[in-house]
């Protein structure tokens, strides 16, 4: 495998179970009918990217510092992948539109919503939950923080804030008034958690909670 | 979703080639895409995944100039130094979009080519959102957020956060299609559509749009929006302000307006006022009036005419340097 091909978790030999998978299950006429327009273009010019999908393709990806090898459709987001087909329930499905935060995860380290990642397009990349920040018997400083603060009540929005908590402080390790807002601005709480959470964050200047 | 394809190119040659395709759209940082098509209001047959070709992403300041790949992420701009210090107006478009999540996965090419938000076209309506009579949504429903400058049945506003400064500075857009590359002025990126399954951007199939350039030396920029709130949505108003001229004296004045248009709304009136005046209290307010000249608000939004008074001043003080 070349560099590249292993940087975006697909291999071409995945490519090629997955069309040949997808032309045994969908009818053996699939792809192979005389005139089929996608089949000719892959006969005819060898310079264009293979198109994969609509059935599951082999994709590669570190969920948690663990390697998964899992096939999904092109149309599955990282969210639905992770919960339903991983079992990596932190990150909760809410508004699924990008506008909640409660999807919040880590993606090479940066906070992005789950449920707006096609997780086809975070192949060969690394995803971080709030399960990969720490356990119940051995928490991460910010998971700490919120049990002390009582930073959550319904739970909902608890793993994507916790998540995007421990973004802003890697980040600003003692971040300002504003670099806070900046920095949580992208999730909510219908219960209105954020004075717990605020303290979360606030104690992190003096008090040891550290993004790392 | 309905199923897809996919297909990642390596190239910026392979993506225009499967672009070109009935059905095939682009992918970049996918927020508002995947939202569409979950709702089911627009289709695809495939995506072109254009997050792993090289050459999209990047910032580049040379001299007074500086260029932005299409792909790079609203992040990483606000996280170039040598970009903000240049523009510093970029810092508050970018934050304008106040989830780090947002700013993190969104790219300059998907913020200036996002859909519109207008609650019609999300529910399925169309652009244009004419029901069966013809007679517009728009017009007789719940219209508080649409334009105060309707373009003939066009009623929806231009949502990037982007294209008022850009356009404000007069900066190109890089394009690249089945003929190779053309560059054209920002807001010639947009139109107003006149009928149903026409959108509301220029580029024609096969042709993406591959980075922005712009001018930035010699301005002075700024851009003010007027929020509802604070958290993540997007302004009810937006100016941005571009003047030239060395000394007290504005030689020229640029004034555009966001989310007052269908498409990015360049207030000309309001800048050859300015032009050759010294900016003071009677001068821009002068400027703002003008701006708003000819605006033909609906039934709900008439609120917003004076938003844009506010903002054109706004953002013109916040350019000289002067309270306002």
């Amino acid at each position: 495998m070349t560099d590249d091909a292993k940087r975006s978790g697909l291999s071409r030999r995945s490519f090629l179970c997955s069309g040949a998978a997808g032309a045994l299950s969908g009818g053996l006429a699939a792809g192979l009918l005389p005139g089929d327009a996608a089949g000719a273009a892959a006969v005819t010019d060898a310079e264009a990217p293979d198109t994969v999908g609509p059935g599951p393709v082999e994709i590669e990806l570190e969920v948690n510092g663990a390697t998964r090898r899992l096939a999904v459709e092109p149309r599955v987001t990282l969210l639905d992948g992770l919960r339903d087909r991983l079992d990596v329930t932190g990150p909760k499905r809410v508004c699924d539109r990008g506008t909640c935060g409660a999807c919040t995860v880590l993606e090479d380290g940066r906070p992005i919503y789950a449920c707006s990642r096609l997780m086809i397009e975070s192949a060969g990349r690394s995803i971080t939950t709030v399960e990969g920040l720490g356990s119940p018997d051995a928490m991460h400083d910010v998971q700490q923080a919120f049990v002390e603060n009582d930073a959550q009540q319904c739970g909902y929005c608890t793993p994507g804030f916790v998540v995007a908590t421990a973004a802003l402080l890697a980040r600003h390790p003692a971040p300002s008034e504003q670099e806070i807002e900046a920095g949580l601005g992208g999730n909510l709480c219908r219960c209105g958690t954020y004075k717990g959470i605020r303290a979360v964050v606030e104690g992190a200047g003096g008090g040891g909670v550290s993004g790392g | 979703m309905r199923p897809f394809g996919y297909a990642a190119p390596a190239t910026v040659d392979q993506a225009v080639g499967l672009l070109e395709a009935e059905g095939s759209e682009a992918l970049a940082g996918g927020t508002d895409l995947l939202s569409l098509l979950k709702d089911d209001v627009e289709r695809v047959d495939r995506l072109v995944a254009l997050r792993g070709v090289p050459g999209l992403s990047g910032i580049e300041l040379d001299g007074g100039t500086l260029r932005v790949g299409a792909m790079t992420t609203l992040q990483e701009l606000r996280d170039h130094d040598g970009a903000i210090a240049a523009l510093p107006a970029l810092a508050v478009a970018i934050d304008g979009v106040a989830s780090p999540q947002l700013r993190a996965m969104g790219t300059v090419g998907g913020d200036l080519l996002q859909r519109p938000r207008c609650w019609y076209y999300r529910r399925g309506f169309g652009l244009l959102a004419l029901a069966a009579d013809g007679r517009s949504m728009v017009a007789d429903g719940d219209n508080r957020y649409h334009a105060i400058f309707p373009e003939g049945e066009a009623r929806f506003v231009n949502p990037s956060s982007l294209a008022p400064l850009l356009v404000a500075l007069g900066a190109e857009a890089v394009v690249h299609g089945p003929a190779g590359e053309r560059r054209l002025p920002v807001e010639a990126l947009y139109r107003a559509p006149q009928a149903a399954g026409e959108r509301e951007n220029t580029l024609a199939p096969g042709e993406l749009l591959v980075g922005v350039e712009a001018d930035v030396e010699g301005s002075r920029s700024a851009v003010y929006e007027v929020r509802q709130r604070r958290a993540l949505d997007w302004p009810l108003m937006a100016a941005a302000v571009s003047l030239t001229g060395s000394g007290p004296r504005t030689e020229r004045a640029r004034i555009v307006l966001g989310h007052a248009a269908p498409v990015p709304h360049v207030a000309t009136a309001a800048g050859d006022v300015l032009a050759g005046q010294e900016l003071t209290p009677e001068t821009v307010a002068a400027a703002a009036d003008a701006a708003v000249e000819g605006a033909r608000p609906m039934s709900g939004n008439r609120y917003k005419v004076q938003l844009a008074r506010t903002a054109v001043r706004r953002a013109l003080g916040r350019a000289a340097g002067m309270e306002i």
